[in-house]
């Protein structure tokens, strides 16, 4: 049964993730990159990691591949010119294609001379998110927390890049909006009449 | 679940689950079709109008004759429409708000799916509730519709952000990722409740707000006004869904109102106890009754709270005014994502040092 579902979604891993280099469509491409990662997901399920399984879903799928998704939308490029000079680059791509195999192929064969062949997927805990947990924030707590401050870094970068002060530009003042009470706009006046005020 | 096939061999087993999730899912649109009802007549009420009433006994069939029109008009398909992803929206909007179902729990035991990292599934599926939209935004070729799906996409990601905190604020409490334990650590009646937990008397004050904002964000997460920009007749017409018609476009409003329920389910079960009532009637009480006649009283419960969220959602949507999308942005950015953060660190610490947890 496991079997059977496991060459299901290995099929359609391979197939997409075809798919999303032979699409001609940039928006094709990733919306088969995101069949990609939840399949991927699927995987995951089927060895035990069902965190790691939801996480991909919501961080890849749910976030990062919506901001691809975003970006490749309002792209106006003409692909058709694109394509044209793709076919110089395929050496330099069938280099690492290569070199991908041949690690993928050494890793495994690496693993299969080793004795230990068995899978756990939640070594020393109930379930899988306690395994994590108790592995992330004991041994590897100083490299999660260096991961954090990198992202952090990041974040500024990326709010620094694309802030910037032009002057001229009216901006709103929130503060100042919502603070703002009837009697600052209007007032009333008893006019008398045939006087202005 | 996955008992049943280990009780009845494979082939019965299969025909039992398949029966299960079927019966789930009639019954589920069934509940739709009334709770359409519901939002138009509160709608109307609040109004002053009478709203559907001239199908059926008081308009009860109204949905059901809407669902027919749907179904006899013609699909029309833009001529610029890129045709499979203009489809293939619809249908996954549809398709991901009935799988997110399959891990809610409606009394003990009563739940498609129990796995352990439940709620992070809600989560995950309904984080991917976006891409319906955007998918059906872009595959019309047309203005209006991609705009529509800009906003949403941004606004969506935006707000899921602090549901994701609030749930943990839940977890971290609870103790568990998985439902049924998350509402069983609720089962001492109404002052066990997350939302007006006596028994973490400190957080109270953190829940209740978490709780404001997990409403108001999930109000923003399914697009329902008034943070319904997506969609907003004033300024994009009908926003990503303009050049639907007939059954593709019943899909969208089918998938976006089972998207509100499950909304409301997930606040019955992170906040409001779930299926258990507010006040306990012991053991021995409810040992006299057999188990299914306990679990409709369970049923009955979850649904009668499922219900006042739906009610606030139809109440929300005819009371309160449009945002501006800015103001929008900012009210999730600046002041959700810090207070959600907020109450993340507090719970945890106090989980932490107070040492509540097993």
């Amino acid at each position: 049964m496991e079997l059977i579902a496991f060459y299901i979604f290995a099929a359609i891993v391979t197939v997409s993730a075809l798919a999303v280099i032979m699409a001609k469509n940039p928006v094709h491409s990733v919306l088969w990159l995101i069949l990609t990662f939840f399949t991927a997901a699927g995987l995951f399920v089927l060895i035990g990691a069902e965190f790691l399984a939801m996480l991909l879903v919501v961080v890849y799928v749910g976030a990062v591949a919506v901001l691809f998704l975003f970006v490749v939308m309002m792209l106006d490029v003409d692909f058709v010119e694109l394509k044209q000079g793709t076919l110089r680059y395929w050496p330099f791509a069938g280099l690492i294609g290569l070199a991908f195999i041949a690690e993928i192929a050494l890793a495994s064969f690496a693993r299969q001379a080793s004795t230990n062949t068995s899978f756990d997927a939640s070594p020393g805990a109930d379930t899988n998110t306690e395994a994590i947990g108790q592995v992330m924030y004991t041994d590897y707590f100083l490299l999660f927390q260096l991961a954090g401050l990198i992202l952090l870094v990041a974040m500024i970068g990326a709010i620094v890049l694309t802030l910037r002060e032009r002057p001229g530009v009216k901006r709103q003042n929130i503060a100042k909006q919502t603070s703002r009470r009837r009697e600052d706009a209007i007032e009333k006046v008893a006019v008398e009449p045939g006087r202005g005020i | 679940m996955s008992g049943l096939i280990e009780q009845h061999g494979v082939l019965t087993g299969w025909l039992l689950v398949l029966g299960q999730i079927g019966l789930f899912t009639l019954i589920l649109s069934l509940s739709i079709a009334f709770l359409l009802l519901l939002d138009r007549k509160v709608w109307a009420a609040v109004m002053m109008r009478k709203g559907p009433n001239v199908v059926g006994p008081f308009g009860l069939m109204q949905s059901f004759a809407d669902f027919g029109k749907f179904l006899l008009k013609e699909i029309i398909i833009p001529a610029g429409a890129n045709k499979t992803v203009f489809l293939l929206a619809p249908i996954l909007t549809l398709t991901l708000a009935f799988a997110a179902w399959a891990a809610i729990p409606v009394a003990p035991g009563w739940v498609i799916s129990d796995i352990n990292v439940g709620i992070l599934y809600l989560f995950a599926i309904s984080s991917l509730g976006v891409y319906g939209i955007i998918m059906g935004g872009w595959a019309s070729n047309s203005k209006y519709p991609f705009l529509g799906s800009l906003r949403s996409a941004a606004q969506m990601v935006s707000y899921e952000v602090s549901i994701g905190l609030i749930i943990i604020t839940v977890i971290l409490l609870a103790g568990s990722m998985n439902l049924t334990e998350i509402v069983n650590a609720q089962d001492g009646g109404l002052f066990t409740w997350h939302l007006l937990t006596l028994e973490h008397i400190l957080m109270l004050p953190v829940m209740v707000v978490a709780f404001v904002m997990f409403f108001v964000s999930a109000l923003a997460e399914t697009n329902r006004p008034p943070f319904d920009l997506p969609e907003a007749e004033s300024e994009l017409v009908a926003g990503y869904q303009v050049e639907y018609s007939s059954t593709p476009y019943l899909l969208f409003m089918f998938g976006e109102y089972l998207n509100i329920v499950l909304m409301c389910a997930m606040m019955t079960l992170l906040f409001l106890g779930g299926w258990h009532g507010p006040v306990p009637l012991g053991a021995d009480f409810v040992n006299m009754f057999p188990a299914w006649i306990v679990n409709l009283g369970h049923l009955a419960w979850f649904m009668a709270k499922l219900v006042f969220f739906f009610f606030l959602f139809a109440l929300v949507k005819a009371v309160v005014p449009r945002y501006r999308y800015d103001q929008l942005m900012r009210l999730g950015w600046k002041i959700f994502l810090p207070t959600a953060l907020a109450a993340v660190v507090i719970v945890g610490g106090y989980v932490v040092y107070a040492g509540v947890q097993a």
